[in-house]
């Protein structure tokens, strides 16, 4: 008996914990939240950009340039030079997914979905996403050309970098694409570049005329590399060796291919959500779901009284832990999400109700409340599976299918049945069992009732 | 039980409810939102003055959108229905109703989907609810492979996927009439809302059948009907609650959520409510019929 009590009061201090965190760790609920340790300050809702704001883009990839079993590499290669376009935005936490084409979607379209939370001016956004860099082949300027030298008011004398090289035709228009290659000797990473067929005439000209000398190889204006030439190429086909480490040397693959495209992308859908509108949905949201919370609570405790309270309580301890789990997984949260939460809240109850219809019963057919509450919840637990089985089926086929607006449903949804299942048998149980002292007299009796009866 | 003595009428009330959203489906049709069709929607909200219609309205027409269509919406803003726009249109649209610049406005939303973006989505919407169907079925088949007197397994299993007909077709016989009166459109959330419809009324059922299954299996009554009638009378105070906080919580999202998932929660709530009522007014009664029709068809 105190076993059980003294574990109900774990959950109710554990469930308190919770809360806790929940409410620490959230910038709108915590006034001091800027001086939480990092803990709580990694951990806020992570709010889709229906309720925060922003732009939702979906590109369509034309691979059909690119052979058959390539094309998830152009695809990855593709996300990593836009990943890297949307980072200049300096845009909070941009999401860059590759959708890939195949049976369900019904066509073999290889698209690439761009969230961009916060920003709305979407004219701006699809200029740069679709900006292709400028990659650039500079060669030595030759020793005879003067050179200016300036020099500043403190007298020291500057030589202007950028003229020490000068342009050739050869740009990142004639980059066929950049592999990682490595030396078969020395195992050392290498950068391998593929021009097209204007690309290898330029460059073995370039080449021939600059042995010995460095070609530099210019990104938006700045160099990334200044190998030196060894001797004239002519296959179209160059390799840039340095000390690179492998890391390195990818990065610089990826850079490379970020200069040209891998493939041409064209914009298919595009969809902005100013702020207010965010910030409006958030707080409809979060409105629904106290005063839902309210509805239920008071339905709970005016018809099933003391096991009622019980069902509160263990609804709330159900609500802390799914918020929880929210911030930590984490779940981002659509206006469909929030509805998919509060629908669990109701069904969360469905358990309970339940448990206390078969107890009610237990009762009537002459067994003590002990008795009731024990075998109320071994035969409702069959009803409980069985109930909440067609919504988890129904949750995983929407998530498997889904597009992110509908994840968002099936995910807080499908996760609420499941938690709500575990919450009521196990949480419920243990309260019901600590407070049964209550005996055998009237007013127990009337307690554990429900309804109008008396 | 009261609902075993009249179950004809119940059944006919509910054989009626269903014809009628089949008419209302036919005759109002459904409008496909641009979610699957492909186009283009923006909400603006105008700073100080709304320009009437019928000034934007040439000024729009010379930018050769095709069929542009301005609906008021709240005090201030419209919600503007278009073909799907790339950004320059984009742009010279806004710029066309903000009158040159000189009439500021905020444009809250925009949404401008490409038609083979909007066949993909129609495509996984017809094989969600395909294999959420198949799924079902599945489930009802596997929770009744056990019983089979009086009344054998697979009919209870045809029992419960008629009355999940009937739990789909009226909410959205019901979505017809707001679709043709305000002209709300079918979008993913629509979808969405008729599968889960589909995983909710079922599991109702189920809990009653369950019922049915157990106290046969306990022998409480002599007669078939008795013993569903008896069945009913344990469940239907916990299928009427249950529903009910669901309800519940859906109409304080109908009533205080999000404006973007208003009819997606009031879809919801007559999918809840008639999945109740079918579980209990329809499934029950329908069974006893079937098995009074058997037992007249042995005599």
């Amino acid at each position: 008996m105190w076993k059980k009590r003294i574990l109900a009061l774990i959950i109710l201090l554990l469930g308190a914990g919770i809360a806790f965190f929940v409410f620490k760790s959230e910038p709108k609920l915590n006034k001091n939240f800027e001086n939480q340790s990092s803990f709580f300050k990694h951990h806020p809702f992570r709010l889709g950009l229906d309720l925060s704001g922003g732009s939702h883009l979906i590109y369509k990839a034309d691979v059909s340039g690119v052979p058959a079993g390539q094309v998830s590499d152009s695809m990855n290669a593709l996300r990593d030079v836009i990943e890297r376009r949307v980072n200049l935005f300096g845009v909070s936490e941009p999401v860059v997914q590759i959708q890939e084409g195949g049976f369900i979607s019904g066509n073999s379209d290889e698209k690439l979905i761009v969230d961009l939370p916060g920003v709305t001016d979407v004219e701006k956004a699809t200029a740069m996403i679709g900006q292709t860099p400028l990659l650039e082949f500079k060669i030595e300027r030759s020793k005879d050309e003067p050179q200016t030298l300036t020099v500043g008011k403190d007298g020291v004398a500057k030589v202007d970098l950028s003229q020490q090289y000068v342009s050739t035709e050869l740009t990142g228009r004639y980059l066929k694409k950049a592999v990682l290659e490595f030396d078969q000797n020395t195992r050392e990473p290498k950068v391998g570049l593929q021009f097209d067929d204007t690309g290898s005439k330029l460059f073995a000209d370039i080449t021939k005329n600059n042995v010995g000398k460095i070609v530099a190889i210019y990104l938006d204006g700045a160099p990334i590399s200044t190998p030196v030439v060894r001797e004239e190429i002519t296959g179209g086909e160059a390799q840039i060796s340095g000390n690179f480490t492998p890391i390195e040397a990818k990065q610089l693959v990826g850079r490379l291919n970020s200069g040209a495209l891998p493939v041409p992308i064209s914009l298919l859908s595009k969809q902005t959500i100013g702020a207010s509108l965010g910030d409006n949905a958030l707080f409809a949201g979060m409105k629904a779901a106290f005063i839902g919370f309210l509805f239920i609570a008071l339905f709970l405790i005016l018809w099933y009284r003391l096991p009622g309270l019980i069902a509160v309580l263990s609804l709330c301890i159900y609500v802390v832990i799914i918020l929880t789990l929210f911030k930590l997984l984490p779940v981002t949260l659509t206006a469909a999400g929030i509805a998919g939460f509060i629908i669990s809240l109701g069904i969360a109850v469905d358990a309970n109700v339940l448990i206390f219809e078969r107890l009610k019963e237990e009762m009537r057919a002459g067994r003590t409340v002990t008795d009731s509450v024990s075998t109320g919840f071994s035969r409702a637990w069959f009803s409980i599976r069985d109930s909440n089985t067609s919504s988890i089926i129904t949750a995983i086929i929407l998530f498997w299918f889904g597009t992110s607006l509908i994840k968002g449903f099936a995910l807080t949804l499908g996760m609420g049945v499941l938690i709500s299942m575990l919450s009521a048998i196990t949480i419920s149980r243990i309260f019901l069992y600590a407070i049964n002292f209550v005996g055998e007299s009237k007013i127990a009796r009337f307690l554990f009732s429900s309804g109008l009866s008396k | 039980m009261f609902i075993i003595k009249h179950k004809k009428v119940f059944i006919g009330i509910s054989v009626l409810l269903i014809i009628l959203s089949v008419i209302s489906i036919f005759v109002f049709g459904l409008k496909i939102g641009i979610d699957f069709k492909g186009g283009a929607l923006s909400e603006v909200v105008y700073k100080d003055i709304r320009p009437s219609q019928s000034e934007l309205n040439p000024v729009i027409e010379s930018l050769n959108l095709g069929s542009v269509l301005l609906q008021p919406t709240g005090d201030l803003g419209y919600i503007i229905k278009s073909r799907d726009l790339t950004e320059a249109e984009h742009t010279s649209l806004l710029n066309a109703l903000s009158e040159n610049g000189k009439n500021i406005l905020e444009e809250k939303s925009f949404n401008s989907i490409g038609p083979s973006v909007g066949r993909e989505l129609t495509r996984k919407a017809i094989v969600a609810i395909i294999l959420v169907s198949l799924a079902i079925i599945c489930f009802i088949a596997f929770a009744f492979r056990k019983v089979s007197k009086p009344v054998s397994s697979w009919r209870y299993g045809f029992i419960a996927i008629v009355s999940l007909l009937h739990d789909v077709l009226i909410p959205v016989g019901i979505f017809t009439l707001f679709s043709h009166f305000k002209g709300v459109e079918i979008d993913t959330l629509f979808v969405v809302a008729v599968l889960t419809i589909l995983g909710l009324s079922v599991s109702d059922t189920i809990v009653i059948f369950d019922r049915i299954r157990e106290n046969l299996r306990n022998r409480v009554a002599t007669e078939f009907s008795e013993t569903v009638g008896t069945s009913l009378n344990q469940s239907f105070v916990r299928s009427i609650c249950t529903s009910l906080t669901v309800i519940l919580v859906l109409l304080s999202l109908v009533f205080f959520g999000p404006a973007s998932t208003k009819y997606f929660a009031l879809m919801l709530t007559f999918g809840m409510f008639f999945g109740t009522y079918s579980s209990i007014f329809l499934a029950s009664p329908l069974l006893v019929w079937v098995e009074e029709l058997q037992k007249n068809k042995k005599k």
